[in-house]
């Protein structure tokens, strides 16, 4: 469980975040959207601890300040959008990053953080790319490789940044699928961001919307996905039809006349 | 079939550790290393008489002889088994906390800050051979203002170091520090010799003084690196990662730095400028036996022991009886050898 109460954030001198409220229940999926400098990312990195910030914070029912940073680790995994590969660096190796929280600080990675690693691997199917170099996988091998090293982290909370963003719409699915599996197995809360508002609706429990750094909208997809509301916060003009019970936002193109040559 | 782990059965995994085959190799290279150093010189000593000796045992050799192994080679040997170590590990540790595979103690303008505190010593201090005890401490502040310094001039403006902003700052740090030894230098020309020899990096020594002055420095530096070895690894996925990982970044590169340069300050003390050691063994190690400081810091140890006993071999041989500076071996050997390591190694780190 992790909830936030009047969250503002400044960057360089101006507002990105006024008063934001969120929670997220055990087991839920929470997905941020919003118009492009909305504050998504702000938001989650300041849920992440990265970003400095006014506000309440509690994680697991413990007040955000209170927590060292290595207990924090153990209840918060981020999984960046852009995240740092070293070069040369093994999947397993890779992985085993996640166990950082529960070493002591000059110990070595016991059995039980070899079998927390091979757990993740063996979820996500990459036990046979163990030894592979991470920067030589492609996107959707490497976004599994991530979440892998978030669930290996063993946090009941998971930030996921735009986990979706680099990949094609197959992989896509794939990897919100897996989310949302280990999502029910584990009871994992997850914290996500999203650009495409029909899978945020498809997978999320519910949406936040954000414009210019304020929660507008706070609500399940059908709510929030509204051709009124995405026109008024995105300047979009889209159609929202609905397919399998969820909101499919559809952009449209009105006809024009085309002159004769 | 055979009984090898088929994929998805759950199989030993296999983590980047410091395995037995290499630690065998490093230990044997710095055995040789050694074993060449005491055996080889302008006055023949047997072999086994030499193991006698380390052993305690008694030998045949003459007075003359026990003092060449005994006050000339053995502390020779183990001086630059420390410093080549020393160095090589705080390359490692430099390279690790800076995310830059160019930065070393030379690139950072540690070396030329150390360099400038030593000569600063040197000229104050009245007539005397050897290293003044004072030269290590005026080397770890030359060298710590001087990192500081490439670290602030590399993050000022974009608030972050990016590779290219760090090396110009070090670059340019180096210069300065560089222009200031050379200025205190010729000032006082009655110790530019014993300046400029030390300069131009020597381990030539005089009994066991040089190795019991860098000796406390070094297993401080070692004990640092080797205990933050894991933490490397981490802080290679950037600060905010490590952070949601659980580290204190800043924290531990600070740590790193300074044991880094505390160990780099005082190899310059006792040897001059020995430049290049720092960046081609961690590299060559990386490229040989992987990429984790889990390996790369001990394996660099060893390994960077090895090669400057042999480096000093060859710069007083080759020559004989004269010695060329080792720092000259080491760059003139060391590079082509680097160069074909890299060119061969399928790993590629640096790209």
């Amino acid at each position: 469980m992790i909830r936030a109460r009047g969250v503002s954030v400044d960057l360089g001198g101006k507002p990105v975040l006024r008063d934001v409220d969120l929670a997220v229940a055990d087991g839920e999926w929470l997905s941020i959207v919003g118009p492009n400098g909305a504050g998504k990312t702000t938001l989650l990195r300041w849920l992440a601890g990265l970003t400095p910030g006014a506000g309440e914070l509690v994680i697991a029912d413990r007040p955000a300040g209170e927590l060292r940073r290595r207990e924090r680790a153990r209840l918060v995994a981020l999984v960046p959008q852009t995240p740092v590969v070293p070069e040369g660096v093994t999947v397993a190796d890779y992985v085993l990053l996640g166990r950082t929280p529960h070493i002591r600080p000059l110990g070595a990675e016991g059995p039980q953080d070899l079998a927390a690693v091979h757990d993740a691997l063996a979820l996500l199917d990459l036990v046979p790319m163990a030894g592979r170099v991470v920067s030589s996988l492609s996107g959707g091998e490497r976004q599994r490789v991530l979440i892998a090293r978030a669930l290996a982290q063993g946090a009941p909370i998971v930030l996921l940044d735009e986990p979706t963003t680099a990949l094609d719409v197959g992989h896509q699915q794939q990897v919100l699928e897996l989310v949302d599996e280990l999502r029910r197995s584990r009871g994992l809360s997850v914290v996500s961001t999203m650009h495409d508002l029909t899978l945020a609706g498809q997978y999320a429990d519910r949406l936040v919307l954000l414009d210019a750094g304020r929660v507008v909208v706070d609500g399940p997809a059908d709510e929030v996905l509204t051709e009124e509301i995405l026109a008024r916060h995105y300047g979009a003009n889209v159609r929202v039809i609905h397919d399998g019970g969820h909101p499919v936002v559809l952009p449209r193109r009105e006809n024009r006349e085309v002159a004769e040559p | 079939m055979t009984a090898l782990t088929t994929a998805g059965e759950p199989g030993p995994l296999r983590t980047a550790r410091l395995r037995a085959g290499w630690l065998g190799v490093g230990i044997a290279a710095l055995v040789v290393a050694a074993g060449a150093g005491l055996l080889i010189g302008p006055v023949t000593i047997a072999p086994d008489d030499v193991v006698r000796l380390l052993l305690g045992l008694d030998t045949d050799l003459t007075t003359n002889q026990l003092n060449i192994v005994r006050e000339i080679r053995l502390p020779r040997v183990v001086l630059g088994l420390l410093v080549g170590a020393t160095l090589s590990a705080a390359g490692a540790g430099y390279q690790g906390v800076f995310r830059n595979p160019l930065a070393d103690p030379y690139l950072l303008g540690a070396a030329a800050g150390a360099g400038l505190g030593v000569t600063l010593v040197i000229v104050r201090a009245a007539e005397g051979s050897g290293t003044p005890a004072a030269a290590p401490v005026a080397a770890f502040a030359g060298a710590m203002l001087a990192v500081a310094l490439t670290y602030a001039l590399g993050a000022a403006g974009s608030g972050r170091t990016s590779t290219a902003s760090l090396i110009l700052a070090g670059v340019a740090v180096t210069s300065f520090l560089t222009a200031a030894q050379t200025y205190v230098q010729q000032r006082n020309l009655d110790t530019v010799r014993q300046v400029y020899v030390w300069i131009l990096g020597r381990l030539s020594t005089a009994g066991w003084s040089e190795v019991r002055l860098l000796l406390p420095y070094a297993v401080v530096c070692f004990a640092v690196l080797l205990s933050q070895r894991r933490t490397l690894d981490v802080l290679a996925v950037g600060d905010d990662e490590a952070s949601t990982l659980g580290l204190h970044p800043q924290r531990s590169r600070l740590l790193i730095v300074v044991a880094a340069s505390l160990g780099t300050a005082a190899a310059v003390s006792v040897s001059g400028l020995i430049a290049f050691v720092g960046i081609i063994v961690p590299h060559t190690v990386r490229l040989l036996a992987g990429v984790s400081h889990r390996v790369v810091v001990p394996l660099s140890m060893l390994f960077g022991g090895a090669f400057l006993v042999l480096a000093d071999l060859l710069a007083r041989t080759i020559a004989s009886p004269a010695e060329l500076p080792i720092g000259v071996v080491t760059a003139f050997f060391g590079a082509p050898f680097f160069v074909v390591v890299l060119r061969t190694s399928r790993r590629g780190v640096l790209s």
